[in-house]
């Protein structure tokens, strides 16, 4: 059996991915290419990213038997992968110490970055803090109102925050507007994408920079249970969290991957945020061809979630490929069931998870209860939720 | 011969420039459009380009990305789009018109439908700004089979590599991006982009015109007096933001006519 070994040279996944650009960024993306090319195997760029993955970030990452939640749904045992224990308290944080560390070899003194949740923000102006680089990051205004404590981190790390009103005011807005800096200030500047979209080659580096998490995973889970998991589960917005942990598991087929994707207020309403589970239409956008929201003449349309992480209308290429092969699967959580299972996690287990994340767990409980005990399901933690409090306080009824 | 390569001809033998302007479909209204082209042809626009609304236009500054929301709102996308220059090509059978818009709302009706729809429609020439020559051979060749010019963009970090991959696919001519960033932004820098179209034109017979910070009569003078054409996107469509219905086709066309003058003086003063 042939290895998997996608995107190809010009960063396709079968018919999905690629480099949908104006030849304005052209130069920009071949630079970054050429550079991610030369350095990703390199020792010493490896030997630095390690060392601050695991001195800075604090890797790796425990993985957790969530024994109370399995007593409790009674069925398959449900392992945690703690990203949230990271520093900034999420996965994002691998990847931008990857790009960062980047950045700093190709001399480029300012860092951009687009951010829905605010995580992968925050997550930038942190290590460009601590590398002493520029930063700047573009916010839809929708999600600086529901992310408040995440914009008041990334000012006390000392970044810019610049809200986004264009368009629909979110994640994809935001991404739309880093990438117009980025073309006009192409030669000091490094866009940092948080997520397996863009055009090539960042679905693929944000993805390899996010594998340590998998990478982690395929050692520790065989000292815990003798075994590798028979499930893994991840959210999917753009599909970060989901690509780093599925990603070292392509090639063993007997590891079940499950993406779950925002449902909203449930798909038959439209409001939504799963564009691969609502079998949307393919078409291109922010650099890549995938599966996209959009209405019949092509115009993106507004998502739903009450994740503003998962709050994207499209999803990275290498998710849509995966579909296509049915190597992996794509299922969606509403916003109600993600609620339960954030308040599930928090009573029980003595966690507060991401709502993202809550997706992934909501998910994972459903599954789990027809499973046999013997059998071993992987959820990604991604990230912790105390920039949620807010949210779920008001959902509540509660003010803070 | 194209209608596009035809209109190069005949300003050459005049020793002219050509003038295109651009505005968006549907902005400020889908009832304004086709007045709108007219007017700019009467005061002097040698083509057209027109915009394709989109919701996520990632290569234009905010003037025209505020000119996208708003035909939106009118509810004219890719469809409308093609239907209003239909109706002005009716009683113009002359003036080229240039689609220029993004890859999803194309992919999105089917590119097949597209060519075929904006054949029927008698459109001359397409710019999609997200179609970079590798991922758009299919496109470029299927418009071609249908007499349609597929026209690219070259910014001035395209080297010359690239310029020969851009020329083997580009017909009708050249768009040269003057400046690094989107559109709208400022100004340009003339002796820069004279040294990249006198680059350009070592490769190719194409015409090339310039877009892109073209802002007002004394720039587009400079600029036409080293390209074959002068693009004139963001200036018009704020024009067209700033005016009230009673003043605008009356403001535009004293915008057009004021760079029309400014460009022809170029040609007298030679």
């Amino acid at each position: 059996m042939q290895p998997y070994d996608l995107p190809d040279d010009f960063g396709h996944f079968g018919q999905f991915g690629g480099t949908f650009v104006a030849e304005t960024l052209i130069e920009a993306l071949d630079e970054l290419r050429d550079m991610y090319a030369k350095y990703k195997d390199d020792p010493d760029f490896l030997t630095e990213f390690h060392h601050d993955l695991k001195h800075f970030v604090g890797r790796p990452s425990p993985i957790y038997f969530a024994e109370r939640l399995t007593k409790k749904i009674g069925g398959a045992k449900i392992y945690l992968k703690r990203e949230d224990l990271n520093h900034t308290g999420a996965h994002k944080v691998n990847n931008t110490v990857g790009q960062a560390l980047l950045a700093k070899r190709m001399g480029k003194p300012r860092v951009i970055a687009e951010t829905g949740a605010g995580q992968h923000g925050v997550a930038t102006a942190t290590i460009a803090a601590r590398l002493g680089l520029e930063c700047v990051v573009y916010m839809g205004a929708e999600d600086i109102k529901r992310q408040s404590p995440n914009v008041y981190r990334m000012k006390l790390l000392g970044a810019t925050v610049v809200p986004v009103e264009s368009g629909s005011k979110t994640l994809k807005d935001a991404l739309n507007e880093a990438l117009r800096d980025w073309v006009t200030n192409v030669s000091n500047t490094f866009y940092i994408i948080g997520t397996v979209a863009g055009p090539h080659p960042y679905p693929m580096m944000v993805r390899d920079f996010n594998s340590v998490v998998g990478k982690e995973c395929k050692i520790q889970m065989p000292e815990l249970e003798n075994k590798q998991p028979d499930v893994i589960v991840a959210c999917v917005g753009g599909g970060s969290n989901a690509m780093g942990i599925f990603y070292p598991y392509i090639d063993d087929k007997n590891v079940q991957l499950v993406g779950v994707e925002a449902a909203g207020d449930g798909i038959e309403t439209g409001k939504h945020a799963a564009p691969l589970t609502s079998n949307s239409a393919i078409g291109v956008l922010h650099g890549n061809r995938t599966y996209l929201m959009q209405n019949d003449e092509g115009q993106i349309i507004d998502t739903h979630s009450v994740s503003a992480g998962l709050d994207y209308p499209g999803v990275g290429p290498e998710h849509a490929w995966l579909k296509d092969s049915g190597r992996a699967s794509y299922v969606a959580i509403t916003d109600k069931e993600a609620l339960e299972s954030f308040h599930n996690l928090c009573l029980i287990e003595g966690i507060i998870p991401a709502l993202e994340t809550s997706h992934a767990l909501a998910y994972a409980e459903k599954i789990a209860a027809k499973m046999s005990p013997e059998e071993i399901i992987l959820v990604n933690l991604s990230g912790r939720g105390d920039k949620d409090i807010n949210t779920v306080a008001d959902i509540s009824g509660i003010s803070l | 011969m194209s209608r596009i390569q035809a209109t190069f001809k005949s300003l050459k033998n005049k020793k002219e420039k050509a003038l295109i302007p651009f505005f968006t479909a549907g902005d400020p209204h889908p009832d304004k459009t086709v007045e709108i082209m007219n007017t700019l042809v009467s005061a002097g626009a040698d083509m057209i380009e027109l915009g394709i609304p989109f919701s996520d236009p990632m290569a234009d500054g905010p003037v025209i990305q505020r000119a996208s929301e708003r035909a939106l709102k009118n509810n004219v996308g890719i469809t409308t789009t093609i239907k209003l220059a239909a109706e002005f090509r009716k009683n113009n059978k002359t003036t080229p018109i240039i689609l220029m818009g993004y890859a999803n709302p194309i992919e999105a009706i089917g590119i097949d439908n597209f060519v075929s729809l904006i054949k029927d429609a008698d459109i001359d020439g397409v710019i999609t700004v997200d179609y970079p020559p590798e991922e758009s051979e299919q496109f470029v060749k299927k418009l071609k089979e249908n007499g349609i010019d597929s026209i690219f963009l070259i910014s001035p970090t395209t080297d010359n590599k690239r310029i020969e991959l851009i020329i083997n696919q580009a017909t009708g001519f050249l768009y040269y991006v003057s400046l690094k960033g989107v559109t709208g932004s400022a100004n340009i820098d003339i002796n820069q982009v004279s040294k990249k179209v006198k680059n350009i034109k070592e490769f190719t017979e194409l015409p090339v015109g310039v877009g892109f910070g073209v802002r007002d009569a004394k720039t587009a003078k400079e600029v036409a007096a080293i390209s074959d054409a002068v693009v004139i996107g963001s200036r018009i469509v704020q024009e067209i933001e700033e005016s009230n219905d009673g003043d605008l086709i009356n403001n535009i066309r004293n915008l057009v006519v004021e760079m029309k003058n400014s460009i022809s003086e170029e040609v007298i003063s030679k």
